[in-house]
């Protein structure tokens, strides 16, 4: 097989004259992220201008890092849902329960803060294998599977919380060890989560685009039935996925927690859309089938520089959401644009080449 | 692969569904089809739209489980329980729609759900490289030669293109039977020429190969022996050669309406000095 590869390379080399300018292009076309790259440099470039300087110090980077850090680590594995043809908006009420959860156990009840993270943790991945397993074996919507379990999620937090608490709000304290893994400041201002999520981006950019088990994911988002056909167990996937969001979101309920020494029960819901426009502008195609981890990154700086530079502007704030709005509909279009030309493009159509010209 | 070509008649089929019934509901789409399928034969299954023949080969290939009937691989009687199971036994379908991922690479797509890995655990990597030579030589050797980088995505080939990666994927897979669901109804001449040189490629290879069409003209290339479904059930089962176009036409069409409108014709043609009627 070796020798029939090697074999065959020669020939396959003959007929690409295409350049090194052309290949770069072309791969660079071919890219998911690649509107995503200039909307997130677009924004940043335009807040660097009206921002005034306040925006470009490491202060103003922390604000954004800082939001972008939180729900950056929510946002990955939401995309991969999506990429695999999945919602899952049951996200906001994880955040809130596995806040309470911990809050409760060390906080209110004062067991070991270890232990309030595990449990915490452990209700983040529970629900996310009771969404897998009823989208799997139903076939309803996820969309309304998780519309379901986060509206249950959010009433039993709540429901228990007053029953245990006779309260909405619930105070902690993780002692040191907890503050410096999962609720400090680094150097008074860059929230821990940030290195959080550069850790998740990393490992799950490598299970993803490196490792073989993204070939999955891309497959069961692209053709659910051509990829159970080709053995890939698509239900347990699914199910593994639905198990990232649960524990994403768990981990960051702590780490909210623990920074702001604090549980309420009606915290984190903001990251039910703001974590699907993250995704969207980074690339990731709504029906699946189609994405990045790297795009989603990028989708979730833009996300978090429009979000937080409009305080640097001077402008009402007010206006966030409509310049929100407004991207999200055009980053949308662009991303179609590149992904209809990653379609049509090959090295050797002569299109290509003019089109470089 | 041994090529020796078994008389057919003698032999063991590779494959041989008996009274094999499918119902959705209370509607019946197949009854009692019994089927043979030989090595290096191309069966051609034949018949008009919703006649039952996507549904037929669903059951051959384990996405649907009949109502009654068995199957056998090989003369060993077998239940596909899923489409898992029916590659094991080494069957591979192209269905009609779909079958390729149109936003993953060729290289990708080519091996889902057998990606080729390299390095150490727990580092092990996709081997990138070596699934798209394999996936662009696999294509070449299908005559495909426009398709020189594996990192295209499958959704910008032609139709044709996608039929070959398709159909070299199972070769390449060691598939002994193929079935092709109308691989050539959305293609022009050419490209529908191409896929037939293909079938004839595979059945040189001794693959027992279905080949579902509606289109007699192409059945008629490459056919060794045809099966014709009217309404779920077989209505007709015979060799190259021993029918005409016009029987076969006919056949499928369902025998009387073809009768009728010759009827007609003639009636038209008498009453109007043999000439026939205008269209428009
Ligand atoms: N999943 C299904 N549920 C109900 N009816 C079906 C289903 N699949 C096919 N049918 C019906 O079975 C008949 C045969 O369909 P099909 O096998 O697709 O025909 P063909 O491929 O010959 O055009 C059609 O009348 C179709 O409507
Ligand atoms: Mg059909």
């Amino acid at each position: 097989m070796t020798s029939q590869a090697a074999q065959a390379s020669p020939d396959t080399r003959d007929e690409t004259p295409a350049t090194a300018s052309g290949r770069s292009i072309g791969s660079l076309v071919r890219r998911p992220e690649t509107g995503a790259l200039i909307g997130t440099v677009g924004v940043f470039i335009f807040f660097a201008i009206f921002g005034g300087k306040d925006f470009v110090t490491p202060g103003g980077a922390s604000s954004w890092l800082n939001v972008a850090g939180e729900l950056g680590i929510i946002a990955i594995p939401v995309g991969l849902l999506m990429i695999s043809g999945e919602l899952d908006l049951s996200v906001g009420s994880v955040v809130a329960a596995s806040s309470m959860v911990l809050a409760i156990v060390s906080g209110f009840w004062g067991a070991p803060v270890i232990v309030g993270i595990a449990l915490a943790l452990a209700l983040g991945a529970a629900v996310g294998l009771i969404n897998g397993v009823i989208v799997t074996r139903t076939r309803v919507p996820s969309f309304i599977v998780t519309l379901a379990t986060q509206f249950a999620l959010a009433g039993l937090t709540l429901g228990f919380s007053r029953l245990l608490t006779s309260n909405v709000s619930v105070a902690i304290d993780a002692g040191e060890w907890g503050h410096l893994l999962l609720g400090q400041l680094i150097g008074h201002q860059f929230e821990v989560a940030i290195f959080w999520w550069a850790i998740v981006v990393v490992v799950v950019g490598w299970i993803v685009h490196v490792a073989k088990f993204g070939n999955w994911i891309f497959a069961i988002g692209g053709d659910l039935e051509s990829a159970r056909a080709a053995g890939i167990p698509t239900n347990r996937v699914k199910v593994a996925l639905y198990i990232g969001t649960g524990l994403g979101a768990a981990l960051v309920g702590v780490m909210e927690t623990i920074l702001y020494n604090s549980a309420q029960v009606a915290k984190g819901q903001s990251f039910v859309f703001n974590s699907i426009i993250a995704v969207v502008i980074g690339g990731v195609l709504l029906t699946g089938g189609y994405g990045s981890v790297f795009g989603i990154v990028l989708g979730t700086l833009t996300f978090s520089i429009v979000n937080q530079g409009i305080y640097y502007t001077g402008w009402n704030a007010d206006w966030a959401s409509l310049i929100l709005g407004v991207l999200l509909l055009a980053a949308v279009l662009m991303n179609n644009t590149f992904r209809k030309m990653a379609l049509s493009y090959s090295p050797s159509a002569p299109k290509a080449k003019k089109g470089r010209g | 692969m041994a090529t020796t070509q078994a008389a057919p008649s003698t032999a063991t089929p590779l494959l041989r569904l008996t009274d094999i019934s499918m119902s959705f509901g209370s509607t019946q789409v197949l009854t009692d089809v019994s089927l043979e399928v030989n090595r290096g034969e191309v069966l051609c299954l034949l018949g008009d739209n919703g006649a039952g023949k996507s549904t037929l080969i669903k059951i051959m290939s384990g996405v649907y489980q009949p109502k009654s009937g068995t199957i056998e691989v090989d003369g060993k009687p077998v239940v596909f329980r899923s489409p898992r199971d029916t590659a094991a036994h080494g069957i591979a379908t192209v269905h009609q729609f779909g079958g390729t991922f149109p936003l993953m690479t060729i290289g990708r797509s080519f091996f889902v759900g057998a990606e080729p890995e390299k390095g150490f655990w727990p580092l092990r990597r996709f081997d990138r490289r070596y699934a798209n030579e394999t996936a662009v030589r696999e294509m070449r050797q299908l005559g495909i030669t426009r398709v020189t980088d594996g990192d295209r995505l499958v959704g910008g080939l032609s139709g044709g293109e996608r039929q070959a990666l398709a159909i070299g994927r199972a070769v390449y897979f060691g598939a002994s039977i193929l079935i092709l669901d109308e691989p050539t109804a959305a293609l022009g001449v050419k490209e529908a020429a191409h896929v037939l040189r293909i079938v004839m490629g595979a059945r040189a290879k001794g693959i027992a190969v279905v080949f579902i069409t509606h289109q007699v003209t192409h059945a008629l290339t490459v056919g060794d022996h045809f099966a014709v479904l009217i309404r779920g059930a077989k209505a007709a089962d015979f060799r190259k050669g021993e029918k005409t176009r016009e029987e076969i036409t006919d056949l499928m069409a369902g025998g009387e309406a073809m009768a009728e409108l010759e009827a007609e014709l003639e009636a038209y043609e008498n009453a109007h000095e043999g000439h026939v009627p205008q269209i428009g």
